[in-house]
């Protein structure tokens, strides 16, 4: 989650939907995301909404913004879901923990919110159940107790098998860690298990990167996701950067890195689905990350969460204190939020889509863009098989420069 | 207190010629003029101390800041000297190298001048160059040290240095200091007594010089004059000799300083006309002015068009103030005869347009006051001068613009010429030669003014002037030199046109023309210069310098290899796409080369060399 939030027109207390974005929905799948925002510790390159115990503290935060209660808190947020969507019969195809650190709470806690789910709207039967976990959080019992409430995938936070990497992100699991909760993981039943890794960290090489793959690999998940390092504004990463005690990122190192992953993770059977993430198999692929980019509805609960509902997209308040306040009050959390135009939903159709393996449907562009796209095949950004069937799918060089391809089919 | 004032001093056109005392100053940027002038009004008291502010006579926000004075105007003063009363008018010279040719109007207009020099720094080449104009035009020469207050001061020293110019004793060499007004009212006698009064013939056709001609919004143009024959008086029907024009005279008067209607104007007067016109290229400076009716047939001699040396191409960075630009130069021509242009496409900047200037004081101030008085934002292509290129078969192209350079068999190129005259403390003579040899001059002299001082006299091509010699002549002297130039002809020289090309694209804005010997490093330093103000691109982007065919200098913009987001999750879409709207708005701005993406900022940082033209300017 961004860190900033962008402005918007008010969301009103009742947090009512316009008309318009509930129209058509039955047609459309529902998820949802649950937002925990604590951290034990922040980690040197992060600048997501979350806040350890003494940040809380320091905020004086009222004991309503407590971990204790976040749980009860949340469950509001989920209960004015209930009533923003009325008597819309969909159950929810995914739930997504995310933080944060969603288990840095106790998995009864987690397995409540997620039980307000289940009451408020129930659980598609094949239903989703992600969460993000640190790999030094859990514990065998800890993700047994999380099978059992109903989870069927977790994601752990492996970044790097290399010690002064995971220095350096201020991680503190030690190598060996995430592969083990992997095993951990399977023995508790869970059939699909993702590692994040990040590349690109000031001092890795391209054989630290390598042994993180292989490593990861080795562990067996069913998914892996690889995001290049982004040193953010104002976090204690980009001062060290800064002051000259780490060498800044490089683009073109990132660029070898990415293409490290692509050959390493498709020889051992991956293959990448979007621009950051491969699956074992297309049943590995994480569904609840494919409502965002496929412009479904999921309802965004916690602070600083972002929703979309059919064209209307809104975000809460960021402060956890905030955040408990408005629901105690009995108001939407709402900070903001837009409409979008069609325009803005085609522009985001291309944007989002485009970073897929499907592609998307030359017929989103204009006779401009579409012509933009030829050009692209030629310059071996856009495979040329499946745009003469009508699509536009990225090359490999074409991911690297992804967002320059959006901007050349969204003229 | 002086017993003459403007009540009871004689009146325009009933002046006896032998009262009139004509004379201007001549000094350099800083060293008091518009001071001394300021005390002058309030000595001889046309001006009073409640509305004197300083420097008063530069009206143009744009002068007063800078210092300069680019238009000139004559203020009719009283002022007695042993009984007698006497008109003295001071006419204002326009300061800078670039309007030479109204400073020589201003000096015809004179019989006499001051020449002023601070007493703490000593005569500066303009102030030489100036000087040597003035006795060209034989007036007589007041010396005269200011500033004589500061602790600086070296009066001895400099008054030494004069006498040696102007051929004068030391003694003679007036002191004043403007500041505190110490020495002024006897300046002001010592002009009464030095210069001659104005000689002409009061009964034949009237011949009236116009030195300077202004235009005024709610007046139109005012004509500043200097009556040599007859008189020109109100309601009269004038005619212009140079282009037979007539006028009907609206009103004429002089200026105290403001401007005052009288009932015309006499022998050895000088004063103002104005006629209704609107554009001061009817009223050009140098021209004779006569009477419709029973005229002149012969006019005064030294009018000149006013010839534009330097060109450069001006571009709005945003393409739609196109129509602002053009009416903005269309408003200044009217007051700059001088100023000339023509529009000009260009692949890589668009629209505008090519302007000429008298040089690069005069393209600097133009350029300002275009985005200054009339908000636009411009791209100026490098200054160039105007070549002459003879073909084999004879024909002749005149390029005022390099990329217009022409292709084929050259028999010879012909580029314009000025005579340099530096002055720098003598540790720095070996650098100023080295620098103007590297700049391909040719030595025509040395003259030690001092011990110290030296002034050196040089024939340098006008294009290496227009380069970068000010700041390279400021670098090597550590600031203590001055230059002035004039221009003087044209000579042949073996000069070629170096393109620059992205992507095999040329990049007309970045053309230049330049000696043969030259053209390699020219090539290797804007090929570095954008290199580095490339942005890269989706593709790999050669940087080629080339002349004719030939490739001399190459640089290559790498390909970009990675332009993703990492993360597109669900609270990062809105931003995404704000983020992406942002990006095409940025996309617009750029400039289109072949299908090279090029900032404009990156066009702006490649046509400045390191410091703009505006620098320098032979000032300390």
């Amino acid at each position: 989650m961004p860190s900033a939030l962008p402005a918007g027109e008010p969301v009103p207390a009742s947090g009512a939907l316009p008309p318009a974005a509930l129209r058509g929905a039955a047609q459309r799948p529902l998820g949802f995301y649950l937002h925990v925002p604590y951290c034990a510790s922040r980690c040197g390159y992060c600048d997501f909404n979350t806040y350890t115990a003494s940040e809380l503290r320091l905020a004086q935060a009222p004991a309503t913004a407590s971990r204790e209660s976040y749980a009860a808190t949340l469950a509001e947020e989920i209960r004015l879901a209930r009533k923003v969507l009325g008597d819309d019969p969909r159950p929810a195809r995914t739930v997504f923990f995310g933080g944060g650190t969603p288990t840095l709470l106790p998995a009864e806690d987690l397995v409540r919110m997620l039980d307000t789910v289940r009451q408020e709207f129930s659980l598609a039967p094949d239903a989703e159940i992600t969460t993000e976990a640190n790999p030094e959080s859990v514990t065998p019992a800890y993700l047994a107790a999380l099978r059992a409430g109903g989870f069927t995938r977790i994601s752990f936070g492996m970044q790097s098998a290399r010690a002064h990497v995971l220095r350096v992100l201020d991680r503190s699991h030690t190598p060996g860690r995430p592969e083990r909760c992997v095993a951990e993981a399977r023995a508790a039943g869970f059939e699909h298990i993702n590692l994040d890794l990040i590349y690109g960290t000031p001092g890795e090489s391209d054989d630290d990167w390598r042994a993180s793959l292989d490593a990861a690999l080795s562990a067996g998940p069913d998914h892996i996701s690889a995001y290049s390092l982004i040193v953010e504004e104002g976090t204690r990463l980009a001062r060290r950067i800064r002051r000259g005690e780490l060498p800044p990122t490089d683009e073109d190192q990132h660029a070898d890195r990415y293409l490290i992953a692509e050959e390493t993770l498709g020889a051992a059977g991956f293959s990448w689905y979007e621009v950051s993430n491969w699956a074992a198999s297309p049943d590995s692929r994480c569904r609840h990350n494919d409502l965002y980019w496929r412009g479904a509805d999921w309802w965004g609960a916690g602070p600083g969460a972002h929703s979309h509902i059919g064209g209307t997209r809104w975000w809460n308040v960021r402060h956890p204190a905030a955040y408990a306040a408005a629901l105690a009050a009995g108001r939407s959390p709402g900070a903001g939020r837009e409409t979008l135009t069609a325009e803005d939903r085609r522009i985001e159709r291309i944007m989002l889509e485009l970073r897929l393996s499907g592609g998307c449907p030359l017929e989103l562009l204009t006779g401009a863009a579409r012509r933009a796209a030829e050009q692209a095949v030629a310059d071996g950004l856009l495979d040329p098989v499946p745009h003469r069937g009508g699509r536009a799918v990225l090359t490999l060089r074409g991911r690297l420069l992804a967002d320059a391809v959006i901007r050349d089919l969204t003229d | 207190m002086p017993a003459t004032t403007l009540s009871n001093a004689p009146e325009p056109s009933r002046t006896d010629p032998a009262v009139i005392r004509n004379f201007c100053i001549i000094a350099h940027i800083d060293h008091g003029k518009s001071t001394l002038a300021d005390r002058m009004l309030q000595l001889t008291e046309v001006v009073d101390k409640r509305q004197m502010r300083e420097q008063y006579l530069d009206r143009m926000d744009i002068e007063r800041e800078r210092g300069i004075t680019i238009k000139s105007q004559a203020v009719r003063m009283p002022w007695e000297a042993e009984g007698t009363p006497y008109i003295l008018n001071m006419i204002d010279t326009p300061g800078h190298v670039d309007f030479t040719y109204e400073v020589s109007r201003s000096l015809a207009a004179c019989e006499g001048c001051v020449l002023l020099v601070d007493a703490a720094q000593g005569i500066e080449a303009q102030t030489l160059a100036n000087l040597y104009l003035a006795m060209e035009n034989d007036l007589t020469i007041v010396p005269v040290l200011n500033k004589i207050d500061l602790p600086a001061a070296q009066p001895e020293k400099f008054a030494a240095e004069l006498a040696h110019l102007i051929g004068c004793e030391p003694e003679d060499v007036l002191r004043v200091s403007a500041k505190t007004g110490e020495g002024v009212p006897g300046l002001l006698d010592q002009v009464v007594k030095l210069v001659p009064p104005p000689v002409g013939n009061p009964d034949a056709p009237a011949r009236a010089m116009i030195f300077d001609s202004v235009y005024d919004a709610y007046r139109g143009v005012v004509t500043y004059v200097k009556v040599v024959d007859g008189r020109l008086g109100r309601r009269e029907r004038i005619q212009m000799m140079s282009t037979g024009a007539t006028h009907e005279l609206l009103e004429i008067g002089t200026n105290s300083p403001e401007m005052s209607a009288a009932d015309g104007l006499a022998v050895g007067e000088v004063g103002y006309l104005i006629t209704g016109v609107k554009d001061v290229r009817q009223s050009r400076v140098g021209d004779t002015v006569t009477t419709q009716h029973r005229g002149a047939t012969e006019a005064l001699g030294g009018y000149k068009d006013p010839k534009p040396m330097v060109f450069s191409g001006l571009y709005p960075l945003d393409g739609s103030q196109y129509p602002d630009l053009r009416e903005a130069l269309d408003k200044l021509q009217l007051n700059d005869a001088a100023l000339v242009y023509e529009p000009e496409t260009s692949a890589a900047l668009g629209f505008g347009f090519r302007v000429g200037f008298l040089g690069l004081l005069h393209l600097e101030v133009i350029r300002e006051r275009l985005e200054r008085e009339f908000g636009l934002s411009l791209i100026a292509t490098a200054p160039n001068v105007v070549y002459r290129v003879i073909m084999e078969d004879h024909s002749e192209h005149v390029v005022t613009n390099p990329s217009e350079f022409p292709v084929g068999k050259i028999a010879e190129v012909h580029e314009p010429v000025v005579r340099a005259t530096l002055i720098a403390p003598s540790e720095y003579v070996g650098a100023i030669m080295e620098l103007c040899q590297s700049r391909r001059g040719a030595m025509r002299g040395m003259d030690y003014l001092s011990e110290e001082r030296v002034e050196l006299r040089y024939t340098l091509p006008l294009a290496e002037i227009v380069f970068d010699f000010f700041d390279a002549l400021k670098s090597k002297t550590r600031g203590y030199a001055s230059l002035d130039y004039e221009p003087t002809g044209e000579q042949t020289a073996d000069l070629v046109k170096v393109d620059i090309l992205l992507h095999g694209d040329k990049v007309d804005a970045f053309s230049a023309i330049v000696h043969k010997d030259k053209a390699y490093a020219y090539g290797v330093k804007m090929a570095a210069k954008l290199k580095e103000l490339i942005p890269r691109q989706q593709f790999e982007v050669p940087i080629q310098a080339a002349v004719g065919a030939r490739v001399i200098a190459r640089e290559t913009v790498r390909a970009m290899r990675k332009d993703v987001l990492s993360k597109c999750y669900g609270g990062d879409i809105s931003r995404k796409r704000k983020l992406l709207e942002k990006q095409k708005e940025g996309k617009k701005r750029m400039k289109m080369v072949g299908r090279v993406e090029v900032p404009q900022e990156a066009f702006i940082a490649a046509l400045s060399s390191d410091s703009g033209p505006g620098e320098g300017k032979g000032k300390k």
